[in-house]
């Protein structure tokens, strides 16, 4: 879409008005610093996703508009975990980071932080695998998404 | 020569060719009305509330194809000015509204008269843009033109601030412009058209369903012949009245929840629908799951989102509407493939049946006036050929129902938001861009009051509108559906402690009449229409506690409507 101030709150502000989902959105400038890229999760029917299909296609900012999930591609999301690690649970979680291929990017007595790059899912997962008492906070980036092999939203 | 940044907004408004200027001045758009005092191509029209401005504009809009221009300043102005814009904007009217803003310095720090206009307009525009640099202003404007116009047209903001218009700039106006995110589709699929074409001609109980987008697309023209060619029967929605000549006997009234009997059934009982330029709204189709059971679906619309959005169609064809329907005469002058006749007389034997219902048939008898009878005056007394705009009620189900449009933009109503206080100043936009043409608005005694003041800009322009206000004492369609759902509890639909019509028209300058009297109302109407130089307000006192039939329930089928 067109790097303007408003396109993002066009978008939202069409799911709000809608009555669309939106599970997560991310944004930010492209190669081209007049281009940013954004990606929307969302669920809903055919007849749904057919509906904001095109209803963001007419938003005037939206230069072009994929469905990624019709075709193979990938996602990724970051979380950042800051736990509580103290005594034994230090090694617990230092396996718990291997295991979901994490890294562990900042340590202080009584904490970790953690930083892992993977699907949606995936970092549900992880976080569902930490128990919830031992978790200080989390911040998740929201999915971006590509498709895959030569496929891509340039014309 | 570089102009200021107010002098390249009304150069630019020159150049696309605006002749009227509706609005308002205030703090922010001062250099903007002093650029426009200095010349005479755009005339300014004052009016008295903003929301009269958009309203005029939109009038303007809709009885010339062309876009309504209209000019307010910030915070207030605004605010004011957003109901005219989302009645624009659920019609898809072509408009451009300039809205005043606060130095670019002062934005976000709650100045004098700082709103966020474009954030409030957001949800009912085609889009906005908030000019930070003069340098922009002239492409912006070439923009919001561009845009209102083409594909599926509706209204453009553009927020200006002050020090924006006080900043200088070379002019040049683009001669063109393109947006890599901007490009409506024109021509219909060829193979689409095709089979939309096959699918006509196999009917055996075809019907055509045109709305708004046949006005709004010029393609009556188009409507008529291909409708005419094939001699199936049409229908217009409350918005594409005038898109097929009502006189006409193909025609078979406006359809939907007080569509006439023989539309409604048409449509339940076809076998191919064939909508054009229409969005299937939920005053259209009744009840969804009831909705043409037996109907295979064409669908030609400039916005695929109207296509599938509420029914599921069979031939979705996006384009504009001449085009593809241009493309489907040919087809079928070149084709030899006939539609069955026989089929197709049964058909219309069985529309004629349904029309010899006559759904709208009242009481000529009685020592009340009825409305009906009003808008039967008004059409004859004007020969059919007025332009005539609504406010919202029973007046406009009325006005719709008995004035036969047979040509486009002559019907001019808020259809889609349904705004009351749209009728007379959207009729002072029909009557500036017609000053020889009769202009009529058909209100009522609740709905004048909510833009009564613009019968002082009435006076200031000499606008001669014909008022023609239905007064029951009652908000007659909340009345009325308070006496079919809510056992007749009339909560606050009684209008008490009204004015003297009459009189508040003459304080204004005008012309008021009050006819309480059957017999009265052609000779009253044919005096009115003589005065052809001033603004008549014409109160017809009619029967309290008329309804407007047909009437489709809540949750019902376009086959279960309620006669009289």
């Amino acid at each position: 879409m067109e790097n303007e101030a408003g396109a993002l709150s066009r978008v939202a502000g069409l799911f709000s008005a809608r009555g669309y989902n939106i599970e997560s959105l991310t944004v930010a400038p492209t190669e081209d610093p007049s281009m940013s890229r954004m990606t929307v999760v969302t669920r809903g029917s055919e007849e749904i996703i057919e509906q904001i299909t095109k209803q963001l296609n007419k938003l005037i900012d939206v230069i072009k508009l994929v469905d990624l999930s019709e075709d193979e591609h990938i996602e990724r999301e970051m979380a950042l975990v800051k736990v509580k690690a103290e005594g034994d649970a230090r090694e617990e979680y230092k396996r718990l980071a291997d295991i979901f291929n994490g890294r562990i990017i900042d340590v202080t007595e009584t904490t970790y932080t953690i930083e892992l790059t993977d699907s949606g899912d995936r970092i549900v997962e992880f976080i569902t695998a930490i128990n919830t008492d031992e978790i200080i906070e989390t911040v998740r980036s929201g999915v971006s998404g590509i498709a895959r092999g030569e496929k891509s939203l340039h014309p | 020569m570089e102009l200021t940044g107010a002098e390249i907004l009304v150069r630019s408004l020159k150049e696309e060719g605006v002749t009227h200027l509706f609005g308002y001045p205030g703090g922010a758009v001062l250099h903007i009305y002093d650029a426009l005092y200095q010349q005479d191509d755009v005339k300014h029209i004052l009016v008295r509330h903003e929301q009269a401005a958009t309203h005029a504009a939109d009038g303007y809009a809709r009885s010339t194809g062309e876009p309504g221009v209209a000019l307010v300043t910030s915070g207030p102005g605004a605010t004011n000015a957003v109901t005219g814009i989302a009645t624009a904007f659920m019609d898809s009217i072509p408009m451009v509204v300039i809205t005043g803003q606060v130095p670019t310095n002062m934005i976000g720090n709650d100045a004098f008269q700082e709103v966020d206009s474009i954030g409030v307009t957001r949800p009912c525009v085609k889009h906005n843009f908030l000019v930070k640099d003069v340098a922009d202003l002239a492409e912006t404007i070439k923009k919001a033109f561009y845009i209102a116009t083409t594909g599926r047209p509706g209204p453009v903001v553009v927020d200006i601030p002050k020090d924006v218009t006080a900043n200088k700039a070379e002019f040049k106006y683009p001669k063109k412009v393109s947006m890599r995110s901007y490009n409506p589709v024109v021509k219909g699929h060829i193979g689409q058209i095709k089979r939309a074409v096959t699918m006509m001609l196999s009917a055996e109980r075809p019907i055509f369903y045109t709305g708004g987008g046949v006005v709004l697309g010029r393609g009556a023209k188009e409507l008529t012949e291909l409708a005419q060619l094939l001699n199936y029967p049409v229908t217009n929605t409350l918005m594409g009245l005038g898109a097929y000549p009502a006189t006409d006997r193909q025609f078979v009234g406006m359809l939907g929840m007080h569509g006439t009997y023989e539309a409604n059934m048409t449509m339940h009982h076809c076998d191919v629908l064939i909508a054009i330029g229409a969005r299937f709204d939920d005053r259209v189709t009744g009840n969804i799951e009831k909705f043409c059971p037996h109907a295979r679906i064409i669908h030609v619309d400039i916005d695929p989102s109207s296509i599938s959005k509420n029914v599921k169609v069979d031939v979705p064809i996006v384009g504009s509407v001449p085009d593809v329907l241009q493309e489907m005469i040919k087809l079928l002058k070149s084709g030899n493939k006939k539609s069955d006749q026989t089929a197709l007389q049964a058909w219309w034997k069985q529309i004629d049946e349904w029309r010899s219902v006559d759904c709208l048939k009242y009481d000529h008898e009685s020592e009340h006036i009825k409305p009906q009878q009003v808008i039967e005056s008004l059409y004859n007394a004007t020969h059919g050929d007025a332009f005539v705009t609504s406010d919202v009620g029973q007046h406009q189900m009325w006005a719709a129902q008995y004035y036969k449009f047979d040509k486009p933009y002559r019907w001019i109503n808020s259809g889609g938001l349904g705004t009351m206080g749209f009728g007379l100043p959207a009729a002072m936009g029909a009557q500036l861009a017609h000053p020889d043409a009769t202009v009529a608005c058909v209100t009522g005694e609740g709905s004048i009051q909510m833009c009564i003041q613009e019968l002082s800009t009435c006076l200031q322009y000499g606008l001669p509108i014909k008022i023609i206000a239905l007064n029951n004492r009652y908000l007659g369609m909340v009345r009325q559906w308070q006496e079919f759902f809510y056992e007749r509890r009339y909560a606050m639909s009684y209008m008490d402690a009204l004015p003297d019509f009459v009189k508040l028209a003459e304080s204004y300058g005008h012309v008021g009449m009050r006819i309480e009297n059957p017999a009265d109302v052609d000779g009253a109407m044919e005096e009115a229409m003589k005065l052809k130089n001033r603004l008549v307000f014409m109160d017809f006192v009619t029967d309290q506690e008329e309804n407007v039939y047909p009437m489709i329930p809540a949750g019902a089928g376009l086959n279960e409507m309620i006669l009289v």
